[in-house]
């Protein structure tokens, strides 16, 4: 306990990861650009963008691996960009685990604690610990090379949560691992961050990965951090094209910005949607498949807006079933539920496809 | 794994497969793999194995008063010989240089091989052609020429008295011996070095790093463990020929410090001593078998 109450306060407050400015070249290709991010104490956030756009680059910066070209990295209000791994309160689960093949389980679990001299006593009693938590007792003398694709990634959480660090940062956590796996271990990452409290990063190509298991998720692409938010705003509502084709089905219908409440789309047909973009500049109307309505042409409830097409094609999946349908200037996708009865139009009809205003969002191009 | 099936004959038409056929099929697979070694195997029988045979035989003959080799009186006298004060001073030198060499090497060839093994191609390859390109000139030659840096005039003395450490004669010394020896055994110990060091994930060094460990403790708990193959590759290739060496000792080296190379050649060809040079010859390979199980112990459990 401090008597200076306002010291005291800055402390609780500072952001488990501050990064400002963060850039990083390699020769002449700037990997990351620029990039601001603060994410919270106990967040579970995913760095989420397609292969080469930078976000392993990130995580990596963060870890001490790579040395930042430019810019500030606080971890908890430290400056700590220009800091050694080995001197970071951070741990690393690799993509491919990196498990030390000449060492068992519990000795790469103790590795961590061995090399900041803990007290053998105790580096017994945490090593157990870190293995009950990720259920894998009995496995203790196993070498790496004797252990499923799932056991190797929980002797890697252990080995990294056995040190207690601030932040866990973890590559690809589930790439390496299949489906079913993969789907599994959703769940119980998410559980085990919940357990131990920790801030977790991760950095994850998957956007169903990212939308399932992250409290918030940040989009790169390019290098350039392009949206910060939670699963539904960056759904819900993606800043430009690039966010709402990543994450998700969506119909992206070119349009014009006609006034604050109005658009044009390439059709020439005026329809309400919001923007705080100039009069005059190039967007897209995201329209996500299951949020589209289908009915017959004299059927469209009044207020919805609508479209009239001919049906392309039925695509039939199971619990729903995906109509394509065609207009002259696009073509939409619309995902329905499969219940019975209801509307089952046949391919090569014409149909009309609606929305309400809120179903929609009107995005950068 | 994937080997084209030998049929035992040919056969005028496919038939179903039987066990019987599959069992004589694999036979015939294995009659041809030992076809295929033969030659190999028929030039090592004759002029390995059999030569070793005659080394043997002689190692336990009687030598004559003129300096002959009477293959009678089989004895272990020669064996005996090599407790004697001289041959085994001869033995200890030779095992200390031999030893002292592959030290120097693996020290000074460690870096130099992890350096290699962590850049990109390009550079990698080049660097692997500079330690080829010393082969390209004779053995010989290359030991001459070290008689020359080495020697009174040359670039040691001139240097050492031009730092002040007076005029040192290295040539004809152990020193100079070891300096030959390491340098003819270096690419011997970068290249086992480099094969095991290349193989080596990178990110398991990373993952170190990220747990707390220095450069230090990753090179003595992660990196050194993981290319102990190479080390043992390294260091048997190294250890093996110096300890045996008699071109370097002859030509770097003094009459005082003779080396267990050279005894071995004076008791053939001075002393015609044949089965004292047999006997020394033979417990020289026993040392090389036991140094060559130990790697096949250690380093093939590893790979």
């Amino acid at each position: 306990m401090t008597s200076d109450g306002g010291n005291d306060q800055v402390n609780n407050q500072a952001a488990a990861l501050e990064l400002t400015a963060i850039t990083k070249r390699f020769g002449s290709v700037v990997a990351v650009d620029n990039v601001d991010l603060e994410i919270a104490d106990g967040e579970f956030f995913a760095l989420l963008g397609p292969s080469g756009c930078g976000k392993t680059t990130t995580l990596r910066m963060i870890a001490g691996l790579e040395l930042p070209s430019e810019g500030s990295l606080k971890i908890f209000g430290d400056e700590a960009a220009t800091l050694p791994p080995n001197k970071r309160p951070v741990n690393t689960v690799f993509q491919d685990y990196a498990l030390f093949p000449h060492m068992t389980v519990e000795v790469n679990v103790a590795f961590g604690l061995k090399m900041q001299r803990v007290p053998k006593v105790e580096i017994a009693e945490r090593v157990r610990e870190a293995i009950g938590l990720v259920r894998l007792e009995g496995l203790e003398q196993r070498r790496s090379q004797q252990l499923s694709g799932g056991q190797r990634q929980r002797v890697a959480l252990a080995r990294a949560l056995v040190n207690r660090p601030k932040v866990l940062l973890l590559d690809e956590p589930l790439g390496a691992l299949d489906l079913k796996l993969r789907q599994e271990m959703q769940g119980e990452l998410k559980a085990l961050q919940r357990e131990v409290g920790i801030t977790f990063v991760f950095v994850t190509h998957d956007q169903e990965e990212a939308l399932t298991m992250a409290d918030r998720i940040g989009v790169l692409n390019e290098g350039e951090l392009l949206q910060v938010g939670t699963p539904a705003e960056i759904y819900e509502h993606p800043v430009n094209r690039f966010v709402a084709n990543f994450i998700g089905q969506t119909n992206l219908l070119d349009a014009t910005v006609v006034s604050n409440d109005t658009v044009c789309l390439a059709n020439g047909v005026h329809i309400p949607g919001k923007s705080d973009l100039d009069v005059g500049s190039r967007v897209a109307v995201c329209l996500r498949p299951e949020r589209a309505g289908m009915h017959r042409p004299d059927q469209v409830p009044a207020d919805h807006q609508s479209v009239v097409g001919r049906l392309e094609s039925v695509t039939y999946l199971g619990n729903a079933l995906v109509y394509t349908v065609a207009f002259e200037w696009a073509r939409l996708e619309v995902r329905r539920e499969n219940q019975p009865g209801g509307y089952r139009p046949y391919v090569g009809e014409e149909v009309a496809v609606s929305w309400t205003l809120d179903a929609i969002s009107v995005v950068r191009a | 794994m994937t080997m084209v099936t030998v049929r035992p004959e040919e056969q005028e038409a496919a038939a179903a497969a039987t066990p019987e056929y599959e069992k004589a099929a694999s036979r015939a697979a294995s009659r041809r793999g030992l076809l295929l070694a033969l030659p190999a195997y028929a030039y090592l029988v004759l002029f390995f194995a059999v030569p070793l045979g005659i080394v043997m035989i002689y190692s336990f003959a009687t030598r004559n008063r003129f300096g002959g080799t009477d293959l009678s009186g089989w004895n272990l006298e020669a064996y005996r010989k090599l407790g004697d004060p001289i041959v085994r001073d001869i033995l200890f030198r030779s095992l200390w240089l031999a030893i002292l060499t592959t030290l120097i090497c693996l020290v000074v060839s460690y870096p130099f091989a992890y350096f290699m093994a962590t850049r990109g191609p390009v550079v990698r390859n080049v660097m692997l052609i500079f330690v080829m390109i010393p082969f390209w000139t004779n053995f010989l030659v290359r030991n001459y020429a070290w008689r020359v840096l080495l020697g009174n005039d040359g670039l040691f003395t001139n240097i050492s008295e031009a730092i002040g450490l007076g005029e040192r004669e290295l040539l004809f010394t152990t020193s100079a011996v070891m300096i030959g020896l390491v340098y003819g055994s270096l690419p011997f110990m970068v290249l086992p070095l480099y094969a095991s060091i290349e193989r080596i994930d990178l990110s398991l060094i990373e993952a170190s790093r990220d747990l707390y460990a220095s450069g230090f403790q990753t090179l003595r708990r992660i990196l050194f463990p993981l290319s102990m193959p190479g080390v043992i590759a390294g260091s048997i290739l190294v250890f093996v020929p110096s300890l045996g060496a008699y071109v370097t000792p002859e030509i770097l080296g003094g009459a005082k410090t003779t080396l267990l190379g050279s005894y071995i050649v004076t008791q053939f060809l001075t002393a015609r001593n044949w089965p004292v040079g047999a006997s020394l010859s033979f417990v020289l390979m026993a040392v090389m078998l036991v140094a060559t199980v130990v790697y096949f112990r250690t380093g093939g459990r590893n790979l």
